[in-house]
């Protein structure tokens, strides 16, 4: 197992409490898998991505443990994890297009950056343009201004710098949201690739856009409210959801070479909890068609299908 | 780039021909002749003679023209480095006792700040990480960026110069000392330079200090800090790309802070009686000699374009966003 | 002296913290993080009590501040009321003082609001409509801005014959104002672009209407901070006005008891109480102002809270 979290919880402090904003996640993640984080805004999926790679002053460690490569991740201790920073976890950030101090030279920043982490940025430059080369940039961007690229050339150069060291894991938090379509194609497709070629191991995908994961995630996670809702693979979710929030996900979702003439589009109605004081029991129960009176009483637990499918709910069919 | 510089100087030049034209013509739009003015002031008794000096003054000062033709003389003037005549240091031109009072006043102006802008970033740099010195060094750079410049003058004279005697009371130099390049006569400059030197840098240190740690602290939230922490960077690269990107507007404020500061100069000046051009309006104002007033007010408008223009070139240099485009390139 | 901004840029935050549900509604969330914030509530304490003097002040004093009551150079003391001492020539310091300061906060009201109407009106349209407005507008800004606002106020105070705290203040005003058009262009430009602008526009509201009902009630807090600023900087210009001699005829202000007393060597003479008082109140007022300033910042910007 390349990445296992059991019981992750990270919370924001706020004025009125603590808000749960990752209240008790457990999944795995294999090496070379591709697993897709999928979620409303506010679920916690980014969250999630920060309390891996590095809590910022709001966020507070409150338990869990994250074991990568059989290793345990020290994300409560900032100095600690700043070894692991870059080598072994790594981020795409949602920022890509800023990511870049304006006032250095793309290639000087890199070097600079890679000096301060104690590695050698002359031995790796073969390396360098040999990537820069595979995402279809000219090695003569290390000589401009991050203001000189367009946003895909900029997203693309993040994530060159993202994997220079092979990371066992990669976040790739929010990179297509910025994106026009086709360039979002061609970054998703860079992933893949990235992973294909062990430039990375495993890759954690971080979206509410659905479709990307269709194309290119191995599994998906479902998140709602802080908690996980389901994973399976892509194929298993898209084809036969079986927590109802990710049916309902599915179905809202138009499909391609359908003509939908009087069939009106379902969004799932009512919003999400308030993570300042959740509701007892399923956190989704508000808006599920199929909640009972034990959804209200007692937290789903996550029932591993045979197939090492994670699904919460008392009412899913195993 | 040639946007950028363009800008600049049609803005420039505007703002030129503005003042110029402003200078020419508040002493027409305000009430009072100053002819008649300087004449109550020599009073002379036989009105015959009065008359004719009426006249001639009327002429050398071209106040006998039509109006367009004498804003014109104005600007024909100006380019021969003509600024007029001090009406109560007559005979002497304008522009003789504006030569004359610069060096003074640039001798003050220019250290003071340059040295208050590389100093205070510098603290200020330091207080945006050091929790400590943040607490001692920002009240104190408040409480000097909020003080008067002049009342700081008067608190240095009183205290080191009148009290303590460590220091001269005022003026450049001794009077009984001997001009010429000589060490005694440097030395003695610099003695009577000190002061007024200290009182303008520490107000101005304060204003910057305050400046760049705010910058500092804005930039140490942006999302290249951000992207460097997570790549596991240490504070210390990430403080550096921090300070190179909040030097930039630091070096903007300084084309705007000009202004103020040479306010600050010109009222240093007349505590320590320093001849500068600060003590020539001093004298100007009380005295109501108009011309020097307004030649000096002109000779200030040079100056600033000048040194906004300065700024503007080094700017360019050091934001790589400027030289490629205002709004981003496309390669 | 500065009038240009102390402060850093009030960045709007757009934090990726999730909705908390607060018990508190913004306004009292507010006022809370208001009070307990020591720079507000001192800054704010300090000011007022100079306004509470500027106000009383006149109206205890024994003596009006031109008169000549004959006690030359005295120390402080009880005899007479003068709690300030008085000067060379015989006049009241305390009843100097205290009409200063009346001017001085009339100054920075009227210098300040002056140039903070003009600020909002060009910032606002330039913000909003863009366009050639924009460029034309931000052309008067940068040449404004560029003319030094001293020289020009000196050459126009110089020729007055009879000056006025109004004229003074109004002067002031409409030179002052460029960088703080310039802060509000910019946080207009960033606030135009946001959805519920659209709204307003799309369900028929004249601009007019928008900028004062949706823009400007965002930015309020902004525009406070900048209010304070200018009136500080007005504060300080008019001081130095007065000190080079271009004070308001008929009256004292501070800035023109400073200039009396370096004139009657005030500094040689140990006449401390002359010349100290009227720079203490400039430097607190604006100094308090600036420690306010500050403080609404850590109010109104939740990032610069402490936890």
């Amino acid at each position: 197992m390349s990445l296992v979290v059991d019981d992750l919880r990270a919370y924001y402090r706020t004025l009125a409490g603590d808000v749960r904003a990752v209240d008790g996640l457990s999944f795995t993640l294999a090496d070379g898998e591709i697993m897709g984080l999928a979620g409303e805004s506010g679920c916690g999926k980014s969250t999630l991505a920060k309390a891996l790679i590095r809590l910022d002053t709001r966020m507070r460690y409150i338990g869990g443990h994250v074991v990568l490569d059989g290793v345990e991740l020290p994300i409560w201790d900032d100095a600690l994890m700043n070894e692991r920073r870059f080598r072994d976890v790594s981020i795409v950030p949602q920022y890509a297009m800023s990511a870049m101090t304006p006032t250095r030279k793309i290639g000087r920043m890199i070097r600079e950056l890679l000096e301060s982490r104690g590695v050698d940025g002359h031995a790796l430059e073969p390396e360098l343009l040999r990537r820069l080369e595979l995402v279809g940039l000219d090695p003569g961007v290390l000589s401009l201004y991050p203001i000189e690229l367009s946003g895909g050339m900029k997203q693309r150069v993040v994530m060159v710098i993202s994997t220079l060291l092979d990371p066992s894991l990669l976040i790739a938090d929010e990179i297509t949201s910025a994106l026009d379509v086709s360039t979002q194609k061609a970054v998703a497709e860079t992933l893949v690739e990235f992973r294909d070629r062990g430039f990375v191991k495993s890759v954690i995908v971080i979206t509410h856009d659905l479709s990307i994961l269709a194309q290119i995630a191995d599994s998906i996670l479902v998140m709602y409210a802080g908690k996980l809702v389901e994973k399976a693979s892509t194929a298993e979710i898209v084809e036969e959801p079986l927590h109802p929030y990710s049916r309902l996900l599915i179905s809202s979702l138009p499909e391609v070479g359908v003509r939908y003439d009087e069939h009106k589009l379902a969004g799932i109605p009512g919003r999400p909890p308030q993570l300042l004081d959740p509701p007892s029991g399923c956190r989704f129960r508000d808006r599920c068609p199929l909640a009972t009176e034990r959804c209200a009483k007692d937290p789903p637990f996550v029932r591993a299908g045979d197939d090492g499918r994670f699904v919460a709910c008392w009412e899913a069919a195993c | 780039m040639r946007r950028y510089f363009l800008r600049k100087i049609v803005v420039y030049t505007v703002t030129f021909i503005v003042a110029v034209t402003v200078d020419w013509a508040i002493p027409h739009l305000m009430p009072g002749n100053p002819v008649l003015t300087l004449m109550g002031r020599i009073q002379i008794q036989d009105p015959q003679t009065a008359q004719n000096m009426y006249h001639h003054y009327m002429r050398a000062f071209n106040l006998d023209l039509p109006l367009w033709k004498q804003y014109w003389y104005f600007w024909v003037s100006l380019f021969h480095g003509d600024l007029g005549t001090s009406i109560v240091q007559f005979p002497a031109p304008v522009s003789s006792i504006i030569v004359h009072a610069v060096p003074y006043t640039l001798g003050l102006l220019i250290p003071a700040t340059l040295l208050s802008w590389y100093a205070g970033n510098k603290v200020g740099a330091l207080a945006a990480r050091r929790k400590v010195l943040d607490n001692s060094a920002l009240p104190v750079s408040y409480a000097l960026t909020a003080t008067p410049y002049m009342w700081l003058a008067i608190i240095l004279v009183f205290v080191f110069a009148v009290t303590l005697g460590w220091f001269p009371v005022g003026f450049a130099y001794d009077p009984t000392a001997v001009r010429g390049f000589t060490w005694s006569f440097v030395s003695n400059l610099a003695y009577h330079w000190f002061l007024p030197f200290l009182s303008l840098f520490l107000v101005a240190f304060g204003g910057w200090a305050i400046g760049m740690r705010n910058m500092i602290i804005y930039e140490l939230e942006s999302d290249y800090a951000h992207y460097l922490e997570a790549l596991g960077a240490p504070q210390k690269l990430v403080r550096k790309y921090a300070f190179r990107n909040a030097v930039l507007p630091q070096v903007t404020g300084l084309a705007l802070a000009l202004g103020a500061i040479l306010a600050g100069a010109l009222a240093t000046e007349i505590v320590f009686s320093y001849p500068g051009l600060g003590y020539q309006i001093y004298r100007a104002i009380t005295n109501e000699d108009y011309f020097v007033i307004q030649g000096i007010f002109l000779f200030i408008i040079i100056g600033i374009l000048v040194a906004n223009f300065i700024v503007d070139v080094v700017y360019l240099v050091i934001d790589p966003r400027t030289r490629v485009g205002m709004e981003g390139g496309r390669t | 002296m500065t009038t240009a901004p102390v402060a850093g840029p009030a960045d709007s935050a757009q934090s990726s913290v999730p909705e908390t549900a607060s018990q508190l509604t913004t306004t009292q969330e507010t006022l809370y993080f208001a009070l307990r914030n020591r720079k507000l509530v001192i800054g704010s304490a300090i000011v007022i009590a100079l306004l509470a003097f500027a106000i009383v002040g006149p109206f205890i004093a024994r003596h009006g501040p031109l008169d000549y009551t004959g006690h030359l150079s005295w120390a402080p003391t009880t005899r007479s009321g003068h709690w300030f001492g008085t000067t060379l020539l015989g006049q009241d310091v305390f009843a100097q003082f205290a009409t200063g300061l009346r001017l001085a906060f009339l100054v920075g009201v009227v210098g300040g609001g002056i140039a903070a109407t003009i600020a909002m009106l060009i910032g606002f349209t330039a913000g909003y409509r863009g366009g050639a407005l924009d460029e034309f507008l931000n052309m008067i800004t940068n040449i404004v801005l560029v003319i030094p606002t001293f020289a020009l106020l000196l050459v126009i105070a110089a020729y007055l014959q009879v000056r006025s705290v109004m004229v003074e203040a109004i002067l002031i005003g409409i030179t002052s104002w460029p960088w703080a058009a310039r802060a509000v262009r910019a946080q207009t430009f960033s606030l135009v672009s946001r959805d519920f602008v659209d709204m307003a526009r799309l369900s028929g509201r004249s601009q007019m209407q928008i900028i004062f009902t949706e823009i400007a009630p965002n930015m309020s807090s902004y525009l406070f901070m900048m209010f304070i600023l200018l009136f500080g900087g007005a504060v300080l210009i008019a001081a130095t006005l007065d000190f080079i001699g271009l004070g308001p005829s008929g009256t004292i202000s501070l800035g023109m008891m400073m200039q009396l007393s370096v004139q009657n060597a005030a500094l040689q003479l140990h006449l401390w109480w002359w010349f100290l008082p009227p720079g203490i109140a400039i430097a607190t007022l604006v100094g308090s102002l600036y420690v306010m300033n500050v403080g609404l910042d850590e109010v109104f910007n939740p990032k610069l809270r402490e936890m």
